[in-house]
């Protein structure tokens, strides 16, 4: 092969060569917004009160946003940036309180709830089937109650006769 | 005759206590606690003037620290009039007193009054520039886990407290303050000794 032909095809190869070997590189530092919103949906916004920092359209939200961002072009988890954003601005910024300390209380709370709910239903139907049957024994017991009792009546009579 | 003989008198059997009235009763004294207990933190209000400047912990921004040291407590600075200045680089009204607080802290640094910037919610790269971009060279920190407005209940930036040489909150101010009325609480504070 002559040098006018490996210049040809060899300077074009190498340059092709590294231009793919940076992509992998370029395209980890791209974040998208959705990979952004992905972590900042479970963030809130530091000054408007409950509204997801995704969707949150103050300058201070942007910068959260942004600060998201470069984490992310860094490699860092959601887990990461999560635990970064609670050291930085507190717990209050999580959109789900972590399940520790009195926070746990909103995890067990609910749970709380509806076992007392479903205890006092069960309660209520119990009651209910209860009184029902009392009704339906005191109707009998009426009926037996007005029979004349002549067992009762002989017994005495025989005891006044003695 | 002789008596008839009563039947014994059947006693009423003990009710027995369920294990869903347990439950019950558990359930609804835990919650009446926790709402107690919330009731009881709701008693605790903002430092107000004329009380006592709550302390906290700090860690200056490089570069900003107060007297070389890069972390401090409010208790170390007592002694001194302190102005504490909560801000935030995307509060477009600190961007009107930062200028103000600048100037004041340069006329007041040699008698006794210390400056100190809390940068709140905000993103340190956002606060060094701000500070940049207005030549801020008072003690500046960030809020870390906004543990300190959490004590001092802030609503908002820009809020400022002004704290006498006893520690005791001397003047509280919601939103920027001009430098008219800065000069006269600082000049009064000094000339009272507190």
């Amino acid at each position: 092969m002559n040098r006018s032909v490996k210049t040809d095809y060899l300077i074009p190869l190498l340059v092709l060569f590294f231009f793919m070997a940076a992509l992998p590189l370029a395209a980890q530092t791209v974040v998208t917004d959705d990979q952004v919103n992905e972590v900042a949906k479970d963030l809130y916004c530091p000054v408007c009160e409950n509204t997801p920092l995704d969707v949150c359209a103050t300058q201070a939200c942007a910068d959260w946003r942004e600060l998201i961002r470069e984490k992310l072009g860094q490699g860092q988890t959601e887990a990461e940036i999560h635990n970064y954003f609670v050291t930085q601005y507190g717990e209050s910024v999580l959109a789900t309180p972590q399940p520790r300390g009195f926070n746990l209380l909103a995890w067990v709370f609910p749970i709380f709830a509806v076992l007392l709910g479903g205890t006092i239903f069960v309660r209520y139907i119990h009651g209910i089937r209860i009184a029902a049957l009392e009704e339906e024994l005191a109707a009998e017991g009426g009926a037996i109650a007005s029979e004349p009792n002549d067992y009762i009546s002989r017994v005495e009579a025989e005891l006044r006769e003695r | 005759m002789s008596e008839i003989a009563q039947p014994p008198v059947k006693q009423p059997a003990k009710e027995k206590v369920s294990l869903s009235s347990i439950l019950i009763w558990v359930i609804v004294i835990g919650l009446l606690t926790v709402v107690g207990l919330g009731l009881l933190d709701s008693r605790v209000t903002r430092p107000e003037a004329g009380a006592e400047a709550p302390v906290f912990e700090m860690q200056f921004f490089d570069g900003y620290e107060w007297q070389g040291r890069p972390a401090v407590s409010l208790e170390d600075m007592q002694g001194q009039i302190v102005v504490l200045n909560f801000w935030a680089s995307w509060c477009v009204e600190c961007r009107v007193e930062a200028d103000v607080f600048e100037q004041t802290w340069r006329k007041y640094a040699d008698q006794g009054v210390v400056f100190l910037g809390i940068a709140y919610a905000d993103v340190e790269p956002n606060s060094i520039a701000y500070m940049e971009e207005f030549n801020l060279t008072y003690p500046h920190a960030p809020d870390l886990g906004t543990d300190i407005s959490e004590i001092y209940e802030i609503t908002g930036v820009p809020e400022t407290f002004i704290i006498d040489k006893s520690g005791e909150i001397a003047h509280v101010q919601i939103g920027p303050i001009n430098e008219a009325q800065l000069d006269s609480i600082l000049s009064q504070l000094v000339a009272e000794g507190g």
